[in-house]
């Protein structure tokens, strides 16, 4: 009798402990943020050279994701997007239409690219490189760009807030889009812009 | 000679109807080849400008000719032998051909105007998009665009096999009367 008290108090206890260990760990883990979508304070853009002489800019209007910070443990950050293919906006219906067709996004079979990040190491305070798993087109990659923390910080309405910019450049056609843009355009540069408002 | 009286097609119903035969078969063909060139090609551009030009004046010449047709006679009946049936069928199919000459031009227009861009017509008229727009409005103008480009082609097959069938098994002169200003046998 006695010896099985002392069982239950010890179960109990190592349960409690790890309990509390498990409610300290999640307090020193990275703060979750959620991407402001809803209040637009987060941007998908890509541009493309235009036959070697110009920048083509686009953007893709529909995405969503989050991510968790913490400046303490920077290291330990993650981020996730998904963007909805069919929400390329160039600026021209019929060039959207083109891309959004079979010839190059082919949205109506591929409807979400998304980036999965599988680690994120700080070199300093603002930059980092992030690594992580890319799919477009239904093919995934592993990439790997730099992204610069830009600032964080209370914002004037009782939340509190982060944003990061990473940019990275796409080869098409390991994305499977082997459509002839010309020589000087087979590579699309591709930023994200995005703050967080912390949940 | 020039307008239509009970009998007969005056010229310029016969003229307004293969007006638009040849350049709805030429527009169809030139579609179907103009989606299919790359970026590359010389008439990348040039070919889908054409097409909306050819596309924005058969929109006018449309409207036109059903005009023409509301102000004027419609002939009688070449085959006097048709049963009322056939005579509604062939009334129906007209109009019908009409509505979707026109839904698949309207479609086209609204593929290019979607983001509130202007069509240059022959860079001599500028037709304005219209002041609002819906979601995805290219892609889905688009969609049906190419679907009742395919369904004119067929149904103006079948009308153009029923002129046959009239003319050589019926041996009527619905045909010949849509070919030159003759009376009604």
């Amino acid at each position: 009798m006695k010896k099985a008290l002392l069982t239950t108090v010890l179960t109990t206890s190592l349960l409690a402990s790890s309990f509390f260990a498990t409610l300290a760990v999640s307090t020193v883990q990275a703060a979750d943020y959620k991407v402001d979508v809803e209040g637009a304070h987060a941007f998908v853009q890509f541009k493309i050279k235009h036959l070697g002489y110009s920048w083509l800019l686009g953007r893709f209007n529909t995405f969503d994701g989050g991510f968790s910070y913490d400046e303490k443990a920077p290291n330990n950050a993650k981020i996730n997007i998904e963007i909805d293919t069919a929400s390329l906006d160039s600026n021209h219906a019929e060039r959207d239409k083109h891309l959004r067709g079979k010839d190059f996004l082919n949205v109506s079979s591929f409807p979400k690219a998304t980036f999965t990040s599988q680690s994120i190491k700080f070199s300093d305070d603002s930059n980092a490189v992030v690594t992580g798993e890319f799919t477009l087109k239904g093919v995934t990659k592993m990439i790997s760009f730099p992204v610069v923390k830009i600032g964080e910080g209370q914002d004037p309405w009782g939340g509190y807030r982060a944003g990061f910019s990473g940019t990275t450049s796409l080869k098409l056609t390991d994305y499977g889009i082997s459509y002839n843009l010309g020589p000087a355009s087979t590579h699309v540069e591709m930023a994200l812009h995005i703050e967080g408002v912390r949940i | 000679m020039i307008k239509n009286t009970e009998n007969r097609y005056g010229l310029i119903a016969i003229t307004l109807h293969w007006l638009m035969a040849i350049a709805i078969f030429s527009l169809f063909g030139l579609g179907l080849y103009m989606v299919e060139l790359t970026y590359y090609d010389a008439w990348y551009k040039g070919s889908l400008d054409l097409h909306k030009n050819i596309g924005m004046v058969l929109l006018v010449v449309l409207m036109l000719r059903v005009v023409w047709r509301m102000v004027n006679t419609t002939p009688q009946n070449a085959d006097k032998s048709a049963s009322l049936v056939e005579v509604k069928v062939a009334h129906y199919a007209h109009i019908g051909l009409y509505g979707l000459m026109g839904t698949l031009m309207l479609s086209g227009y609204l593929i290019s105007t979607a983001d509130g861009r202007a069509i240059e017509v022959f860079d001599l008229i500028s037709v304005p998009a219209l002041s609002f727009s819906f979601a995805n409005q290219e892609d889905i103008a688009g969609s049906i665009h190419e679907i009742l480009a395919w369904t004119l082609i067929i149904l103006s097959g079948g009308h153009a096999l029923a002129a046959l069938k009239h003319h050589f098994i019926n041996k009527n002169n619905t045909l010949l009367r849509m070919i030159k200003v003759i009376p009604n046998k």
